[in-house]
């Protein structure tokens, strides 16, 4: 063992320089090519900043299409689900509660229309998307909060839909904040 | 078909696409004739082992590689210990992240050290940027290049017709971190920072949402890290929801390229032996076996998740997309239940979605997985896994026909046996035993440990264990595991279960290489032919999965049959 620690100790310290501080200064420096130089793409209104395009927002306003549930409420400064298991008693009449608490705010709609993310927590807590089912099934509250046609409303969520990768892959989204931002430009 | 049915045929197929061609060039690289782009890599080998002053060309017994390789091991632990109990005082610290206590600390080095990757904090808060690069990613690269190494020993042993000189281990390491990973991390950063992965050292950002409200985002050198987390199967992310994190894992394109990278290296190295040992038969019977078994625990992963949680279909709403609870809206259900299976055969641990929130059937598959812990399995050491149960195979069907025991010539005897036996043991000791003894606690002090109740909390401390005992670093993530108990005792766990199956494999390759090759006749068992390949298969059911099904009894199918 002891004809090894040198050499360990010199081929690890060479390894640190390699792998903690040229490795990342090179990619830092591809990354400043990138549009936002990879400090994350910022999403502004008016000259003001007020959100970030990955990252998803908590919208509690009638007038706004809502996100899914979070289970650190949208607070970017950490990450993390529910981790509720699905037999756990006390998750699924949480469930039950944003089921009902959806109803009354989209008396409209009926209850087999209500796609479960819409009341599920996701992932990261940070999803920054809903389904194109969730956005749709939101369109008449919004209508008549807004009082805007359905029709023109829902255009622009089939607008602004991200399609599966090539049209083949995964499924199709709706980016909330982006969709949020188009609705209060719409007259 | 379903397009998120064609996404996870994608990644698999693209995968193993490129796994071909990458075994050929790590055959290359450890074998003989010139690997490509030799006259780039060799000047560069050359200078740093003139800086280390290493002679690479200086051969070791199977022996001295092991020496090397805990010596070495040794070393990194002290100076990840060093790192995280230092933070407040480090540079890159935007965020002012406190210093962890002693024992997340052992927690923390041990695991990064073992490849496993079990993180009992998260990295917004726990970890500052030099931590995350000088600690983090640098053990991400060695430890992978460790295992990788450590399978190359293995490799050379088989090739061995009598003796006892295995290369030497400085030389396969320094090839496996040049030449292999961090091209693959390069082009893999390039490509996350395009797609919008953080790369920067700038701390949190704070900004007003259209609401009005304060939202603090947390960023970092992120892509850099992320790269070879998921190309050295060792899953600890840079967000605390790892993959899952719109930052860490923005698009669906990202996911297949990050779910590919997964089983990209351990399926490449089945191939290298194959082009190594110029028996390309043994390969492919290998990749048969585990492809089947990683099927067999994938598909019902699949459908289960797809059709939802049985009891929210209960209650009248749609779950056209499957159970959402814990994932992610642009991957979806297929892509989830994908990642969640390919994460746990291979000791990864890297997740894009919540494993604690899947339907029952997934936590077993990836329970599963991680018991078994040789379909694919890790970079280097998944393979060590198989070569165990092979020689458990060579030996039992030996003994089954009437034919001496033996694996590419060599006789397998008492002593290769009784160490195979023991490696394929100590799994399931450590799993059930670490089980055993916090169910105990959790009933003698009622701790407040588990996130839900019955079946579904005994889930969670079993997956623990199995996380640490497999190296895998996934988690059912609402144990509350960042107490002095858990930290202790599945550091303990993660170190026994990384070396000791190191250690024995290699062990056993050095012995047999030393014996002498008995050429082959009609009385040899042949070994790379489907009907070996049944018997491994059998092996394997009847070791690892038989060890833990009464345990997987009490968990995931109680909870399956309680829906």
């Amino acid at each position: 063992m002891k004809t090894h620690i040198l050499p360990a100790l010199r081929l690890s310290l060479v390894f640190i320089i390699i792998i903690a501080f040229v490795y990342p200064a090179a990619i830092y420096g591809i990354a400043q090519l990138q549009k936002d130089k990879g400090e994350g793409s910022k999403i502004s209104v008016k000259g003001k900043v007020v959100g970030f395009e990955l990252i998803g927002q908590s919208f509690t306003q009638a007038r706004y299409f809502q996100s899914r549930p979070s289970a650190v409420d949208y607070n970017g400064g950490g990450s993390g689900g529910s981790n509720k298991g699905p037999t756990n008693p006390e998750y699924l009449a949480q469930v039950e509660e944003r089921i009902a608490a959806f109803q009354k705010e989209n008396p409209t709609v009926n209850k087999p229309a209500i796609p479960s993310e819409l009341v599920t927590a996701s992932g990261s807590g940070l999803d920054p998307q809903i389904s194109l089912e969730a956005a749709l099934v939101q369109v008449d509250r919004i209508a008549s909060t807004r009082n805007i046609g359905k029709e023109k409303i829902k255009k622009l969520v089939m607008d602004i839909e991200n399609k599966p990768l090539f049209g083949l892959f995964g499924p199709s989204t709706i980016n909330v904040l982006d969709l949020n931002i188009r609705l209060d430009a719409l007259k | 078909m379903n397009t998120e049915i064609l996404g996870i045929v994608l990644i698999f197929l693209l995968a193993v696409a490129l796994a071909i061609p990458l075994g050929k060039y790590i055959a290359k690289i450890f074998g003989e004739g010139k690997p490509f782009a030799e006259g780039f890599f060799a000047p560069i080998e050359k200078f740093i082992f003139r800086l280390s002053g290493i002679n690479p060309n200086k051969q070791m017994t199977w022996k001295e590689h092991l020496k090397a390789l805990l010596t070495i091991n040794l070393i990194w632990f002290f100076w990840a210990m060093l790192l995280l109990m230092t933070q407040s005082y480090h540079f890159w610290n935007p965020d002012n992240n406190p210093s962890m206590s002693p024992d997340l600390a052992f927690n923390t080095a041990v695991s990064f050290l073992v490849n496993a990757n079990l993180q009992h904090y998260s990295g917004e808060t726990g970890l500052s940027y030099l931590s995350q690069l000088a600690c983090i990613t640098f053990l991400q690269f060695v430890t992978a290049a460790t295992g990788i190494a450590a399978c190359i020993v293995v490799f050379k042993a088989f090739k061995e017709k009598q003796g006892n000189l295995l290369g030497n281990f400085y030389d396969y390491f320094v090839k496996t971190v040049l030449r292999i990973l961090l091209p693959i991390s390069v082009i893999t950063s390039v490509i996350l920072v395009f797609s919008g992965v953080p790369m920067t050292f700038l701390g949190k950002a704070n900004i007003q949402t259209i609401e009005g409200v304060a939202q603090q985002i947390s960023r970092g050198p992120a892509a850099a890290m992320i790269a070879i987390k998921q190309a050295g199967t060792n899953g600890g992310g840079f967000f605390g929801v790892n993959s899952a994190h719109p930052l860490e894992n923005p698009t669906y394109l990202t996911n297949i390229l990050e779910n590919l990278l997964i089983i990209l290296i351990p399926i490449a190295l089945i191939f290298a032996l194959g082009y190594y040992l110029k028996n390309k038969k043994l390969s492919i019977m290998i990749f048969g076996v585990m492809t089947i078994g990683f099927l067999m625990l994938l598909i019902p992963s699949v459908m289960q998740e797809m059709q939802g949680n049985k009891k929210i279909t209960d209650m009248g709403i749609s779950q056209i997309h499957g159970s959402m609870e814990g994932k992610e809206t642009r991957f979806g259900a297929a892509a989830s239940a994908f990642w969640g299976v390919t994460t746990t055969v291979t000791s990864n641990g890297s997740v894009n979605a919540m494993h604690d929130s899947m339907t029952p059937l997934s936590g077993l598959s990836q329970l599963m997985g991680m018991m078994v812990n040789a379909f694919y399995g890790g970079v280097g050491v998944g393979f060590l896994n198989f070569y165990v149960f092979l020689i458990l195979a060579v030996f039992i069907s030996g003994l089954m026909v009437g034919r001496t025991p033996e694996f590419l010539g060599k006789k397998i005897e008492a002593r290769e046996m009784k160490i195979a036996m023991l490696i394929a043991l100590l799994h399931p000791l450590l799993i059930l035993g670490g089980t055993a003894l916090s169910s105990f606690l959790i009933v003698l002090h009622q701790y407040g440990w588990l996130n839900n109740p019955g079946y579904h909390g005994f889930s969670e401390m079993m997956y623990e264990y199995s996380s640490a005992s497999a190296n895998n670093g996934s988690g059912f993530e609402g144990l509350g595991d960042n107490t002095p108990f858990w930290n202790i005792s599945t550091g303990v766990v993660l170190v026994l279960a990384r070396f000791l199956p190191i250690i024995g494999p290699v062990a056993i390759a050095g012995l047999l290489a030393a014996k002498k090759q008995v050429p082959e006749s009609a009385g040899t068992l042949k070994t790379d032919t489907g009907t070996f390949g049944v018997m491994i298969m059998a092996v394997i059911l009847i070791i690892a999965a038989l060890s833990f099904f009464p345990a997987l009894t009490l968990g995931p199918l109680a909870e399956y049959f309680s829906l």
